[in-house]
């Protein structure tokens, strides 16, 4: 992995998810270590995204690195025109390592090809967001022991959501079965169903909730929102079918765990937060651990 | 039988004759070619009869050969054609066209939000489908462009 851009999930390799999660545990039991005294990162947030800046900023800080960069692009020389490949390469003279966020899609891959470091791409538009999903299955493999033969339920925007089609692919590697959750015009993908035939793995489609959820070892649950509707009726129709509400638990595994990579509006009511199957807040900081095993793995550190 | 094609569409001495192109994607072979841009002699035919495709289309164009970029566009756009290179009124060389694995700075990419269409640069693909319907996923913003989206640069 060392000097190793991470653009897209899938450039990297079980054995690497592996080896980034057994880091970030370690991490997890001693978070401060100086092992980034001697770097400068530089942190491009060309579109603010302030809970994904601030979660690699804290990881940056517990690792006693120094932070160079700006968290929205209008103050900088991107807004008079600069080209991005002209600010990557000038970036890469001032940095051992670029982690960017950017409103276009493919940039991040672009800009691992102009730039003298590595990169990490912290959200590409609607495209790739591939720390998002180490920590998702960081925060599985902590709390079901494995990441092997689980049953994970996909819910919500399936169509857009760009995390589940991450987990959706990253989980592939490792015989899931998927059960997936989500209005008609928002289901999964055909490329990706047909990604899961070729693979032999099981999958079920459902358009509400069931008795079937009593089966779940993870819930992944993503946002259904209104722009994705051409049709506002349509929308008003299908808006509550996919709340998740704290009576819905009852029959399900004690230890399921309910994932979100928020921010959540009202797809998982308040009342869950006090289920101990709740788990998107400890998910958030598991993402700095996360953050912390891929820099230092990149930067050839660990 | 011989002698009609014949007259439909003449002979030439040096050149290249594209054959077995599908009728309805004759204009986009053309337009893909810039053959308009040509100054040698050019003969175009269209909807000629075909036994493999019902109708067909055929360009032969004298004393210009294509380059291996041109070949890979008409591998895209026309997956049936045949190239000849001819010499001296003879096929020297007669190949079917191969769809290549990757391609560089020949089509947009459909996604308005790609990074391609937006910043300087060349496109890059994979071919991820090749029989049916061509599919092309983009190296940046991993999008599918399938065939009737293609549009040259
Ligand atoms: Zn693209």
């Amino acid at each position: 992995m060392k000097n190793k851009s991470l653009i897209s999930i899938n450039d990297y390799s079980p054995e690497d998810y592996y080896r980034i999660l057994e880091l970030a545990e370690a991490f997890e039991k001693n978070p401060n270590q100086n092992l980034l005294e001697k770097h400068v990162i530089a942190s491009l947030f060309f579109e603010p995204s302030t809970r994904t800046r601030l979660s690699f900023e804290s990881a940056i800080s517990r690792l006693g690195g120094r932070i160079v960069g700006f968290s929205e692009a209008s103050s900088t020389s991107v807004s008079k025109g600069e080209s991005l490949a002209d600010t990557i390469k000038t970036v890469s003279q001032y940095s051992d390592l670029i982690i960017m966020r950017h409103p276009i899609e493919g940039s991040a891959r672009y800009a691992s090809e102009v730039a003298s470091v590595p990169i990490i791409n912290a959200g590409d538009g609607a495209n790739q967001h591939p720390t998002q999903c180490l920590l998702d299955l960081y925060s599985i493999k902590k709390t079901q022991g494995t990441l092997e033969n689980l049953n994970i339920f996909l819910v919500g925007d399936l169509k857009y959501g760009r995390t589940v089609h991450s987990l959706l692919m990253a989980m592939s590697n490792f015989n899931p079965t998927f059960n997936f959750i989500s209005p008609e015009n928002l289901k999964m993908p055909e490329e990706y169903k047909h990604f899961l035939d070729k693979k032999g793995i099981k999958y079920y489609e459902h358009e509400e909730f069931t008795d079937i959820i009593s089966e779940a070892d993870i819930m992944y649950v993503t946002r259904v929102q209104k722009e994705r509707f051409s049709d506002p009726m349509e929308y008003e129709k299908v808006k509550n079918a996919y709340v998740l509400k704290r009576e819905m638990l009852i029959n399900t595994k004690p230890n399921m765990k309910i994932l979100h990579p928020l921010p959540r509006v009202n797809e998982i009511d308040t009342n869950v937060d006090e289920d101990p199957r709740a788990y998107y807040f400890q998910q958030a900081l598991n993402g700095v651990y996360t953050r912390m095993a891929i820099m230092s793995l990149i930067l050839g550190i660990k | 039988m011989e002698k009609r094609k014949e007259l439909t569409v003449s002979a030439i001495e040096n050149g290249t004759v594209i054959d077995h192109i599908p009728a309805d994607s004759l204009f986009k072979v053309i337009s893909t070619m810039q053959i308009e841009t040509m100054d040698t002699t050019i003969t175009i035919g269209n909807n000629l009869d075909s036994n493999r495709l019902g109708k067909k289309g055929i360009v032969k164009i004298s004393d210009k050969y294509p380059s291996i970029e041109d070949m890979n566009k008409i591998a895209l756009i026309a997956p049936t054609a045949r190239i000849n290179i001819i010499k001296d009124y003879k096929v020297s060389n007669k190949q079917k066209v191969e769809i290549p694995d990757n391609i560089v700075g020949m089509f947009k990419c459909m996604n308005p939000k790609c990074i391609t269409n937006n910043e300087k640069m060349k496109t890059k693909f994979a071919v991820v489908e090749k029989n049916g319907n061509l599919q092309l996923k983009c190296h940046y913003c991993e999008k599918h462009t399938d065939q009737e989206h293609f549009e040259t640069i």
